[in-house]
């Protein structure tokens, strides 16, 4: 069954998320929601010498919210904290790698907006 | 003419069920209970308004403004009408439903609730009956208390002698629910709430499009609803109130229409329903709004609502044979023309997508009632919701759609 918004990776990390769950003990945690879908995405991160070094995240919403997370997070693995706030909304477009429409745009930026939001409000990892 | 030649009828009415849509699909549109669609009649009266007759209403005593004020003040007599009313004189035009509400919770509210009061609410309301109660709670130290929902989506009524007592000042309650579908026993809770000497205030917003209301015959102190949902346009609703309410009522806003006579040291109210319309109204709306009382009457609500429970039966039937989907609420005899439910493995927001390319409009969320589906536990649905154009063929567009989003899910 093709459907271009549901392309196999997107269903496959969908129903299968790498990433999922939570860090013992994670250098950066950050949590949002957006109110008009209900969708919840928590990001925790573990960092050494600059770099990410695991990544997580939990929460729930549809497919492509999901699935972008968990993609994402394999994504920040080896990132500074500058390249992780250089991931702009074309990184995530080319990572998916499917048109979409304004409305599921926000389903799939939400996972970086939780991401740079956290990432935003530092000058530099936690210690 | 049976009811399908009707509907077929019907639909020419509305220049836009002959959309197609980018992907080449005809247009079902099952997200009624957010917006209804409007008829040809509705959209010519509000150009005529802006072709023929705008002008301001209340203030010229030129042509243009005398017409304006009749059409504007001849929709108030068709809502009054519609809804059994009293008086024309007891039908305020609002924004909306949301501001009917508000309105009621900010003058009549401050005007009665005490520290130690109570207002009761429902476990199914809207935000719009749930938010204005919070603001005015932290404002004036009342208590706020919810009337429980049971498993099956009905109103707990064997748990409302232990909260309606004569701490309770206001009942408010919607008349059919927005996700459950649930028509409420208006009568039996009204007498409830007379039991104890609390008002009432009911929440209109998915009764009044979709089925007969007389507001004498519910005995509602205040009753609210939205002219957007029942073919008219948006920006306009109405609150009924009980003349003696209105009268002794602080206004709402202040402005321009609401006054009788400004001095530099203080204020006369003008009369209702005018003390609670500051400023200049929604005219074309209100028009609007009036038109669509014509269609709806020409229509015939008993009509309209004998369909759309044809339609739900139908569509509840036909969808309790989808694998793993869950209606949320009560059976289809108990319910309005609204299916709300969750598919087991998709999410309400990949369902509504797989449903747009097939060309099915529906809504996914938490339909602004986010307590009732954590009551629920679940954290969204999606929700068809039906009108007096919906046809079982477009019923079975969204059935074979549901099993395609499900192949796609589980494949």
């Amino acid at each position: 069954m093709s459907d271009d918004l549901y392309r196999e990776a997107i269903l496959d990390y969908y129903k299968h998320p790498r990433r999922k769950g939570h860090l013992d003990a994670p250098d950066f945690q950050y949590h949002d929601h957006n109110p008009f879908c209900g969708d919840e995405i928590t990001v925790e991160l573990k960092v050494q010498d600059g770099v990410v070094v695991d990544a997580a995240f939990d929460g729930h919403g549809c497919a492509i919210s999901q699935a972008t997370a968990s993609m994402l997070m394999e994504e920040v693995i080896g990132k500074s904290l500058d390249e992780i706030k250089a991931i702009d909304k074309e990184y995530i477009l080319d990572m998916l790698g499917i048109e979409i429409g304004p409305v599921r745009l926000k389903c799939a930026l939400l996972p970086l907006k939780v991401l740079k939001a956290g990432a935003y409000g530092l000058e530099e990892w936690p210690e | 003419m049976s009811t399908a030649d009707r509907t077929t009828d019907l639909r020419n009415d509305f220049p836009i069920l002959r959309r197609v849509l980018p992907n080449g699909r005809s247009l079902i549109y099952f997200d009624n209970a957010a917006t209804s669609q409007k008829p040809e009649s509705v959209i010519r009266a509000m150009d005529d308004y802006y072709r023929r007759y705008n002008a301001n209403v209340h203030r010229g005593v030129h042509t243009l403004s005398e017409e304006a004020t009749a059409a504007f003040e001849a929709a108030r007599e068709k809502v009054a009408k519609f809804i059994n009313a009293p008086s024309p004189r007891q039908i305020i035009f609002t924004r909306g439903a949301t501001e009917s509400i508000n309105l009621v919770a900010y003058t009549w509210g401050r005007a009665h609730l005490r520290p130690g009061d109570e207002v009761l609410i429902t476990a199914m309301e809207h935000h719009a009956n749930i938010v204005p109660w919070q603001i005015m709670q932290e404002q004036l130290g009342f208590t706020l208390r919810y009337a429980p929902i049971t498993d099956q989506g009905l109103l707990d009524l064997d748990a409302l002698p232990t909260l309606l007592t004569e701490r309770t000042k206001l009942f408010c309650f919607v008349h059919a629910s927005n996700v459950l579908g649930t028509i409420n026993p208006v009568r039996d809770l009204v007498a409830a709430a007379r039991s104890v000497g609390a008002r009432v205030l009911i929440d209109g917003a998915q009764s009044v499009p979709h089925m007969p209301v007389d507001v004498q015959a519910l005995d509602a102190d205040f009753f609210a609803f939205s002219s957007h949902k029942m073919c008219g346009p948006t920006g306009m609703g109405v609150l009924y109130g009980k003349r003696e309410l209105l009268e002794a009522m602080p206004p709402f806003m202040g402005g321009g229409d609401m006054i009788r006579e400004v001095t530099l040291t203080g204020s006369k109210w003008n009369s209702v329903p005018y003390k609670f319309e500051a400023g200049t109204p929604a005219i074309a709306e209100a028009i609007g709004l009036g038109a669509a009382v014509d269609y709806l009457q020409q229509v015939g609500m008993d009509w309209v609502h004998a369909h759309e429970r044809e339609i739900t039966r139908y569509a509840y039937a036909r969808m309790a044979e989808v694998e793993g989907l869950r209606i949320l609420g009560p059976g289809p005899e108990a319910r309005g023309g609204l299916i709300a439910f969750t598919l087991e493995g998709v999410h309400p927001h990949d369902i509504a997508a797989i449903l747009d390319r097939a060309g099915v409009a529906v809504r996914a969320g938490h339909h602004c009632a986010q307590p009732l589906h954590d009551r629920l536990g679940v954290h969204a649905s999606a929700r068809a919701s039906f009108y007096l154009y919906n046809t079982p063929d477009e019923v079975d567009v969204l059935v074979d759609a549901l099993h395609k989003a499900q192949e796609i899910f589980t494949l």
